[in-house]
C-alpha cells in the first residue's frame, strides 16, 4: 500500500538539470533518507514525489498505479513540511482535523481520528490552542498529527527537525522512529544530516548533484562505500583520505580509513605525527594528528587516552578496515 | 539597618534626579509645537462652536445674534439632513463592499505569475494617482454622458437606450466613480498581503486535500482579515468626507438624491450663506464621525488582537 517507484524521472529548472535522471525503488513500509549536501536536489526529488513539482520526464508510480500526472492530493501521501505549515489561526484540532474535513468526512468520524492522533502525539492537552502558543516540538507533533489523520500511503518529511534545538532534534528523532515501527507506513525523509540518516533509515540513499551516489543500509553504506563522496559523507568525523604514495602502496589512487579503525600508540606504529588538537568529549577523544608525509589524520582514541597538543604518537590503519579508490574515486574491491 | 541601602538609594536618587531633569528640559523644548498644534485644532473648533449657536448669515452682514440651539434643531429637522445621512453611508459602504471584494479579487488575479506582470500592476495603481475632480469629470463626460459618453455608445450599439446615470442614478454613480478611485489602494494593500502568505502552506493545504475555493476559504480570506481591516479602517476615514466627487458631478443633486454630510454643510455655508446652520451641521458631523470611529476601532482592536 505504500510503495513508490521513479522510473528515469528528471526535473529541469530552465536550463539547469537539479536531477537529470533517477530510478529508485521504495518497498512498502521502508523508512527511506534521502540524504546530501544541500543544493543536491533531495528536496525536489522529494516535491516531485509529492506532486509539488511536476516531472519533466519519467514516470513516478504509486502502489502499482502511474501518479505522474496525479495532483497532490490524490497521490495518497501526507508530508511534514521544514517550516510546519501549520495553519496560524486555526487551533490544533482544526489543524489536525483539516484534512478529513477537505475529504468530506462526518464530525463523529473527524473527532474520534483527531482524538487517536492527539493521544498518539501526546497533544491532548493542547488541542485548543493555537500554534503560536505552542513549542517547536510540539508544532512539529501538530504537523505529524495533520500527516497521519489521514492514513496515507506513505509519509513524506521534508527536514522537518532543522528547526528545532540539539537536544529536542535527538527526542524526536525517536519519537518519529517509534511511530514508524506502530504504523508500519512507508516514510520518506529528507536530510542534511548524516547522523539522522544513520539512526532512522532502514534504506539510505546519498544523493549528490542531482545523482544517486548510493542506495543501502545504514550499515552497508558505512562498511561497504561505493565512492569517495559516500565514504566522505557517511561517518563522524568523516573518513581520512591519504593519496600518494602511501595509497601507492596498497595499490590505489586514494586511500581511505575511518578515524576509529586508526590503532594509536605513543611508541610504535607505522605513521608517526604530532597531536595538533584533541578534542576530549569523555567517552571518546579525537586526536587531530598532523602525519609527517600525509597531512592531518583524525583518530579516535578511548577516553582515557592521554596525550595533549605537540605530544608525538604512532597511528596504525586497521587492514582490514582499509578503503581504496581508483582515481574516478570509485572503490576498489 | 539601613546601612547595607544606603550606597544604592543614594546612587538611585541620583539617577532621578537626572531623569527627572532631563524630562523636564524636554517637555519644555516640545511645549511650543505643542502649544502650536493644541492651537491649530482648538481655535477653529472653538469658533465653529461658537458660530453655531449665532444667527449669522453673510447676506446680512453686521446682523448676528445670539440665536441658542435654534441652528442645531434647524439643521436636524431639516429632510435633506437624514438624507444626507443615508448617502453618507451609501457612499461609505458602497465604496467599501466594491473595493475589497473587487481588491481581493484582482490582488488574487495579480499574485499569480503572468507576462507583463510589472506593467500590469503600474496600471492598476494609476486610478488612485489621478485627483478626485479630474476622475470625476472624466467619469461624467466620457463615460457616463448620455450622449457622447463611452456607455451611451455601447448601449447605442446593442440598440439600446442610453442610460442618463448622473440624472437617474446619481448616488450609485457617485459610489462607482470613488470606488474606481479606491479599487487601486485596497488592491495594493491586499496585494502585499497576499504575497506575505507562506508558500508552505499552501501546499501544506494542497496536499491535504484543499481545492482552490477551499484554500481560499480557510486559509487566504483569514491571512488576509488584517489587511482588510486596515483597508476599511482608511477608507472610511476618507469616505465620510467625499466632496469633490460630488461637486464637479451632480452638485448633490438631483435635488439632495447625492447629497451627503460634506455636501450638505458646504451648501448651507456657501450655497445659502447660512454660516451659523453650516457651523452646526459641522459639529455634527464631527459627533457623527466619532461614533463611526468608536465603531471602527473596537472592530479594529479585535482583529488586529487576534
Amino acid at each position: 500500500m505504500g510503495s513508490i517507484t521513479l522510473k528515469n524521472v528528471s526535473k529541469v529548472f530552465g536550463a539547469h538539470a537539479v536531477i537529470p535522471s533517477i530510478d529508485l525503488d521504495i518497498t512498502d513500509g521502508e523508512f527511506v533518507v534521502f540524504v546530501g549536501p544541500s543544493g543536491c536536489g533531495k528536496s525536489t526529488l522529494l516535491r516531485l514525489i509529492a506532486g509539488l513539482e511536476d516531472v519533466s520526464d519519467g514516470e513516478i508510480v504509486i502502489d502499482g498505479r502511474n501518479a505522474t500526472e496525479l495532483p497532490p492530493a490524490k497521490r495518497g501521501l501526507s508530508m511534514v513540511f521544514q517550516s510546519y505549515a501549520l495553519y496560524p489561526h486555526m487551533s490544533v484540532r482544526s489543524n489536525i482535523a483539516f484534512p478529513l474535513k477537505m475529504a468530506g468526512e462526518d464530525k463523529a468520524t473527524i473527532d474520534k481520528k483527531v482524538q487517536d492522533a492527539a493521544r498518539v502525539l501526546n497533544l491532548t492537552d493542547y488541542l485548543d490552542r493555537k500554534p503560536r502558543q505552542l513549542s517547536g516540538g510540539q508544532r512539529q507533533r501538530v504537523a505529524i498529527g495533520r500527516a497521519i489523520v489521514r492514513q496515507p500511503g506513505a509519509f513524506l518529511f521534508d527536514e522537518p527537525l532543522s528547526n528545532l534545538d540539539a537536544a529536542l532534534r535527538v527526542n524526536m528523532r525517536l519519537e518519529i522512529s517509534q511511530l514508524h515501527q506502530q504504523l508500519k507506513t512507508t516514510m520518506v525523509y529528507v536530510t542534511h544530516d548524516q547522523v539522522e540518516a544513520m539512526t532512522m533509515a532502514d534504506k539510505i540513499v546519498v544523493l549528490n548533484r542531482g545523482r544517486i551516489e548510493q542506495v543501502g543500509s545504514p550499515l552497508d553504506l558505512y562498511r561497504r562505500p561505493d565512492n569517495l563522496f559516500v565514504a566522505g559523507f557517511i561517518g563522524s568525523p568523516r573518513m581520512n583520505f591519504i593519496s600518494g604514495a602511501p595509497a601507492a602502496d596498497h595499490g590505489a589512487h586514494t586511500i581511505g580509513i575511518r578515524p576509529e579503525h586508526i590503532a594509536l600508540s605513543t611508541d610504535q606504529g607505522i605513521w608517526r605525527g604530532t597531536v595538533g588538537v584533541a578534542e576530549h568529549l569523555g567517552s571518546d577523544t579525537f586526536l587531530h594528528v598532523n602525519a609527517d608525509g600525509i597531512g592531518t589524520l583524525t583518530a579516535r582514541v578511548g577516553g582515557d587516552f592521554a596525550v595533549t597538543h605537540g605530544d608525538q604518537v604512532f597511528l596504525t590503519p586497521d587492514p582490514q578496515h582499509l578503503h581504496r579508490f581508483d582515481e574516478k574515486g570509485m572503490a576498489i574491491r | 539597618m539601613r546601612v547595607p541601602f544606603s550606597e544604592p538609594r543614594r546612587l538611585h536618587t541620583g539617577d532621578a534626579m537626572a531623569t527627572l531633569h532631563t524630562r523636564s528640559a524636554a517637555r519644555l523644548m516640545i511645549a511650543p509645537s505643542v502649544l502650536l498644534l493644541l492651537a491649530w485644532m482648538i481655535v477653529p473648533l472653538a469658533m465653529t462652536l461658537y458660530f453655531s449657536l449665532l444667527r449669522y448669515n453673510l447676506l446680512m452682514p453686521g446682523m448676528e445674534e445670539f440665536a441658542g440651539l435654534t441652528n442645531y434643531t434647524y439643521f436636524l429637522t431639516d429632510p435633506a439632513f437624514f438624507q444626507a445621512i443615508f448617502n453618507t453611508l451609501a457612499i461609505v459602504l458602497g465604496v467599501l463592499f466594491i473595493t475589497v471584494v473587487g481588491g481581493t479579487a484582482l490582488a488574487l488575479l495579480l499574485d499569480q505569475p503572468m507576462f507583463g506582470q510589472g506593467i500590469v500592476r503600474i496600471l492598476v495603481i494609476a486610478p488612485f494617482l489621478i485627483m478626485p475632480t479630474v476622475a470625476a469629470l472624466v467619469w461624467k463626460n466620457m463615460f457616463m454622458n448620455p450622449v457622447n459618453g463611452l456607455f451611451a455608445w455601447l448601449a447605442k450599439l446593442l440598440g439600446l437606450q442610453p442610460f442618463d446615470f448622473l440624472a437617474n442614478a446619481p448616488l450609485l454613480s457617485i459610489i462607482l466613480i470613488v470606488a474606481w478611485q479606491w479599487l487601486p489602494f485596497a488592491t495594493l494593500i491586499l496585494l502585499t498581503a497576499l504575497q506575505s502568505l507562506d508558500e508552505e502552506q499552501k501546499e501544506a493545504a494542497q496536499m491535504d486535500g484543499a481545492g482552490a475555493v477551499s484554500r481560499f476559504i480557510y486559509l487566504v480570506l483569514p491571512h488576509l482579515s488584517r489587511a482588510i481591516t486596515v483597508v476599511i479602517l482608511i477608507q472610511t476615514i476618507f469616505l465620510l468626507s467625499v466632496f469633490a466627487e460630488i461637486l464637479v458631478t451632480t452638485n448633490g443633486g438631483p435635488g439632495t438624491q447625492s447629497t451627503n454630510l460634506t455636501f450638505l454643510v458646504y451648501a448651507q455655508a456657501l450655497l445659502q450663506f447660512d454660516v451659523g446652520g453650516a457651523s452646526a451641521g459641522g459639529i455634527i458631523a464631527v459627533i457623527l464621525a466619532n461614533i463611526v470611529a468608536f465603531f471602527l476601532m473596537r472592530m479594529i482592536g479585535k482583529t488586529l488582537e487576534a
